[in-house]
């Protein structure tokens, strides 16, 4: 299909834009003129479309031909607010802009004290903006287009980008962005003198939302941009978003959104994101994809190499890596996880004897470091850069010829994506090369890349609306303007996500936003929002907005400590948690507390690219010093983040069980599988394989659910319990992506012979309620997604005001919140949300439950008398992933264990 | 070469040549007195926090209360000393529910009860039963809140945890630190967090790091040497 075909529509696009178009040798796409049409017609629309379709302008296209109206009529004229306040820039000047015509100006809302008269200059074609300040001020205008972006980066870029076409066709916008590092002084004018078009993040619209301004603001909005929805959306912003869109259908009725998304499942439900939903009936907006991609060539690294095992590391391969960076212009490398970045990166850098200018990029690194890369890139000065999904989506990159993706590809549609990052041009293949890090992940590099060839997509459901962030809405729409339960239920109903809430819930979270929503009714008197006689809901005092304003969000991060490298000490300093070394040193980001708290003074790990040994924590500060090790001695500060998809995994079950596919795998792996099936099993696409075998002086059960890691943990934490009672004595286990290995004092082969153990009622749904139940009370996993619920939904703060002590030191442990409300009040409404969230989150429950119950009567085993070639890499992760159940008696018995060692010890050298 | 067994028992706590029991659940049993001493209470700390708009769950004196019930079950004391801190802030003692009140009550019932004062607690009033007072001599052992150091001290105040770090794993508990002459309590209020025994604090108390982080953990106790924690 040809590119750039010209479609000559000129009742969409005025004359200008088509000169301005042509003089830049372009002509608009097929998809762009579509969105017009949309516009045209009052309807809604989800553009699908790849990067490098010009999705963006797209998107802003119909604004831009609605504010600029007639051309000659936007004469430039002295802004009725000149000489006051115009700090804004070279985007500050405001110039009329007219309504397009047939469409009347927004009604203004009224306003407090303002009465709704409309200016007298709002006949005809008078301008629409603003003529004066002030509470009791009549005002006249609010924002056209709302522009929302998941990065606040990105939000910038944009601006930049419109910039150009606004400049040169001389249009009368004005375009401000508003995020989080917008000084406080622009911000109070963007709430009085908004601009045309505001690009901002879905928090920054929470905020405007709650103001008193949100009524002002916003009834004059016309259309609401929404880039990289499909990011958006499979996370807790996107509830929040999607609450504040109800929200803005409500206070601007004519609203239209334009969601932009890349490639998805299920662009019928994402559709339904973009348009309120009515009681009782599923309505989706339009959809118009943008054809005209040229497929991507994606390939499997060839490697000459020795394919290993097991790990993630593709060190096997580090060389043909470089060879590719060498023999391209730009090469980005994906890796998974930040640990993977940092070590790949260092093992480039070591090799680079060519000096190639290769670059390291993360989300823990310091801001200023990271913002160094981007423009370096974005300059062409960089021949690659290694980086995680922090550059998954947005800006664009310029000339990247070859993207890289190092280990397992996860899921064929976020493979899709990174893929893209190569070529921003449409009309250009991608070139991308998978390099698989072990020999499991071959498998699902292999079907990764018919799944491309395919254009099949596996991105996850729309997401049920959680409850914790609709508690923070109901707070921030206290803080705006009283409400009245019933309307606001019908309002957040219309949300996607929250179509389906149930009065229950919805009463449940506005109690629980009141006063706790306790059992015991004793905090009546300390109610944040409080019923007033009409029976609308309003907050009880001032500082009930100023927490919600400080803690609005729903991004909740592991407590980040700063790293900072300080010339070595011995690093073997005994003097307590101050230790001797020095203070100060360079930044050089931030790491999870968690991990931190895991280490031993002297022990090493890899960060910003070198191994750096641990010397010291004070406050927030971690003190790190050059290590001249070459390898870490922790080896992983995180594990894989996206779980492999359940799409995936069943292609990569399918080609297990299809020995002629064999053929298109390296001979390394079909002669590993072909070992497999001669030894043991190979297993079937429906089947759950267990094998049980001796090794060393323990007993060993594997099983291969291809489930992803996390809901592999789970099954193992449950399954450990389970064998525990049956007095197969287990004592730890492991699992990867692919199986899950349990090890233990008892011979489960011979226990099976018995019949003393059953592998049905061992794997039997059931397991999901006791079990799991028991298992939820204490797991640190658990007391996680608590803690992420306990926080959005403002029942602890983790931001306060200026005079109190660092978040380090204020933070209450949530994990004594759980154990208490567990016990008294388990159908809390916040443990409701922690559990929905575990379904699909740390614990990832729902998709371990879909897979025992397939399984069922389709359970594989065998007996072995040693390990099997497919157990190799699960085996082989024994003792790098330490997972040894979340008891934590074992781990203080072996700390309890050195001093009784140390007292005998005393004891044999003083007698 | 034939090592005596030593073993180190993990349930006891020794001071100045008096032996006590340590609980599981953060108290010390003194047998021959038939005395128990829990530290750090902080009870009504839910609705302390209420009161400045973190609408904590209202259930941490019933839980508290509910855990020194079991452990007064467990031992039968004759005496109870409640180490200082009893109630989170001056006024706490005022919004204790009449159930909770009644719960307090019946732990009361024929022993003898003392409530040391405490910095949070620290003018309580006489409705509450039971005896108040700043600290309290029995034989060689000094019961008192704020620990100073003294030889033959029980104090509290301080909150003690103590975390174990292995392979990349933390493991972090409340925990009694006691090196033979001295000791200070965990707090045993449930919501009451730690001060990691490796602060400075600790250090002001026992001078050296030759002390034992006697750690709770789920099932049994565990005496960790202090420099083994991190």
């Amino acid at each position: 299909m040809p590119p750039r075909k010209s479609v000559a529509k000129p009742d969409l696009l005025p004359d200008h834009f088509l000169r301005w178009f042509a003089t830049r040798g372009w002509s608009p796409r097929a998809h762009q003129l579509a969105l017009l049409e949309k516009a045209r017609d009052d309807r809604s629309a989800l553009l699908i479309a790849p990067t490098g379709a010009g999705k963006t302008l797209a998107g802003f296209l119909p604004t831009l031909a609605e504010l600029s109206g007639n051309k000659n009529a936007a004469v430039p004229s002295l802004s009725p607010l000149a000489g006051e306040g115009r700090g804004g820039g070279p985007t500050s000047v405001v110039l009329p802009a007219i309504p397009p015509s047939g469409q009347p100006a927004a009604a203004d809302l009224p306003r407090k004290g303002g009465g709704t008269k409309a200016a007298p200059a709002l006949a005809g074609t008078a301008p629409s903006k603003l003529v004066s300040t002030g509470r009791a001020v009549q005002r006249t205008g609010g924002l056209h287009t709302l522009y929302i972006s998941p990065l606040k980066a990105l939000a910038v870029d944009i601006a930049r980008n419109l910039e150009t076409p606004i400049a040169e066709m001389q249009l009368p916008i004005k375009v401000e962005t508003r995020t989080g590092d917008t000084p406080v002084s622009r911000r109070a004018r963007q709430r009085r003198y908004p601009p045309d078009i505001l690009l901002t993040t879905p928090e920054q619209l929470a905020l405007l939302l709650s103001s008193d301004d949100a009524p002002f603001l916003f009834s004059s909005l016309k259309r609401v941009v929404l880039d990289e929805l499909h990011a958006l959306v499979t996370s807790k912003r996107g509830d929040l978003l999607s609450l504040g869109l109800a929200r803005l259908w409500k206070l601007a009725p004519d609203m239209r959104a334009i969601g932009l998304s890349a490639t998805v499942a299920e662009p019928d439900s994402l559709a339904r994101f973009l348009v309120p939903q009515p009681v009782g009936a599923r309505v989706s907006a339009d959809i118009v994809v943008a054809g005209g991609a040229a497929e991507p060539v994606v390939e499997m690294l060839d490697t000459k190499e020795r394919l290993p095992w097991a790990g993630h590391s593709a060190r096997h391969a580090l060389g043909e890596i470089y060879d590719l960076i060498k023999a391209n212009k730009t090469t980005l490398v994906f890796v998974n996880t930040r640990s993977q970045a940092e070590m790949l990166f260092q093992d480039l850098w070591r090799m680079n004897d060519d000096g190639l200018a290769i670059a390291l990029h993360h989300g823990s690194l310091d801001v200023a470091q990271r913002r160094k890369v981007e423009d370096a890139m974005s300059a062409g000065k960089l021949r690659g850069v290694v980086c995680t999904s922090s550059l998954d989506l947005g800006v664009d990159w310029g000339d990247v010829d070859l993207v890289i993706n190092v280990g397992a590809p996860k899921g064929a549609s976020r493979l899709m994506q990174r893929i893209g990052r190569a070529n921003h041009r449409i009309d250009e293949a991608s070139r991308a090369v998978l390099v698989p890090a072990n020999r499991f992940e071959v498998l699902e590099c292999r079907v990764a890349i018919d799944a491309v060839a395919e254009n099949a997509q596996d991105t996850p459901p729309l997401r049920t609306g959680s409850l914790d962030v609709l508690a923070q809405h109901v707070l921030g729409c206290a803080c705006g303007a009283p409400f009245r339960a019933d309307d606001l239920y019908d309002e957040v109903r219309s949300a996607a996500p929250y179509a389906e809430l149930s009065r229950v819930d919805f009463d449940d979270t506005v109690e629980f936003v009141a006063s706790g929503g306790y059992a015991l009714k004793i905090y009546e008197r300390f109610a944040r929002i409080k019923q007033d006689t009409s029976g609308k809901w309003r907050v009880t005092n001032p500082k009930v907005r100023q927490m919600y304003r400080m803690n609005v969000g729903t991004i909740v991060e592991d407590t980040m400590l700063k790293v900072r490298l300080v010339r070595g000490g011995s690093g073997k300093s005994k003097k307590g948690v101050t230790g001797g070394l020095a203070r100060g040193g360079r930044m050089l980001g931030q790491i999870e507390e968690y991990f931190i708290e895991g280490l031993v003074v002297g022990d090493t790990f890899v960060f910003a690219g070198e191994v750096v040994r641990y010397g010291s924590l004070v406050e927030d500060q971690v003190y790190v010093s050059r290590a001249h090790d070459k390898d870490a001695k922790v080896p992983s500060y995180m594990g894989g983040k996206f779980p492999l998809s359940t799409y995936l995994a069943e292609r990569v079950r399918k080609l297990l069980d299809d020995q002629r596919a064999w053929k298109g795998l390296p001979d390394q792996v079909r002669e590993w599988l072909s070992l497999q099936a001669h030894v043991s099993h190979v297993p079937g696409t429906r089947e759950l394989m267990v094998e049980t075998f001796p090794r060393a002086d323990k007993y060993y059960l594997v099983c291969y659910p291809f489930e992803g890691r996390l809901a592999h943990q789970t099954l193992g934490m449950l399954l450990t319990r389970r064998l525990e009672r049956a007095r197969a004595r287990p004592l730890g286990f492991v699992a990867n992506e692919y199986a899950l290995a349990i090890w233990g004092l008892g011979d489960t082969s011979h226990m099976i012979r018995q019949g003393r153990l059953d592998l049905a009622a061992l794997f039997d749904p059931d397991m999901l309620g006791d079990d799991l139940e028991a298992w939820l009370a204490e797991s640190a996993l658990m007391k996680r997604t608590f803690r992420t619920c306990a926080v959005i939904s403002g029942l602890i703060h983790t931001r306060f005001t200026g005079e109190e002590k660092s978040r380090r030191q204020v933070l209450f442990s949530t994990d004594l919140i759980y154990d208490v409300l567990r016990k008294h009040q388990p159908d809390h409404v916040l443990l409701r949300a922690a559990r929905a969230d575990a379904a699909t989150g740390l614990l990832d429950i729902r998709r371990l439950s879909d897979m025992l119950t397939r399984i069922q009567g389709r359970i594989v085993h065998r007996e072995l008398d040693r390990v099997s070639p497919l157990a190799v890499p699960v085996m082989l992760e024994i003792g790098r992933e330490a997972v040894y159940g979340e008891a934590s008696d074992e781990l203080l018995a072996e700390a309890a264990e050195e001093l009784v060692k140390e007292a005998a010890g005393f004891q044999e050298t003083g007698s | 070469m034939h090592a005596e067994t030593i073993t180190v028992d993990m349930s006891t706590v020794s001071i100045a040549g008096v032996t006590l029991a340590a609980d599981l659940s953060g108290a010390l049993y003194w047998e021959e007195q038939k005395l128990l001493v829990v530290s750090d209470l902080h009870l009504e700390k839910g609705s302390s926090y209420a009161n400045r708009g973190v609408l904590l769950p209202p259930y941490d004196t019933i839980a508290t209360l509910g855990r020194l019930g079991a452990a007064i079950a467990r031992h039968d004391p004759r005496i109870v000393i409640a180490l200082g801190d009893s109630f989170h802030d001056r006024d706490a003692h005022e919004r204790l529910s009449p159930a909770n009140r009644e719960v307090l009550s019946a732990l009361q019932m024929r022993r003898d009860w003392i409530w040391i004062s405490g910095n949070h607690d620290p003018a309580l009033p006489p409705d509450l039963g039971g005896t108040v007072a700043d600290e309290v001599a029995i034989g060689p052992v000094t019961f008192r809140h704020e620990p100073t150091g003294a030889a033959g001290e029980i104090a509290g105040h301080l909150h003690p945890k103590a975390r174990v770090s292995t392979r990349g794993r933390a493991v972090e508990r409340r925990c009694f630190a006691s090196d033979g002459t001295r000791a200070v309590m965990p707090a045993f209020g449930a919501y009451t967090g730690g001060l990691n025994i490796r602060d400075a604090a600790f250090a002001k108390i026992f001078q050296t790091l030759g002390f034992v982080a006697h750690v709770l953990g789920d099932r049994r106790m565990h005496a960790i040497a202090a420099s083994r924690c991190c």
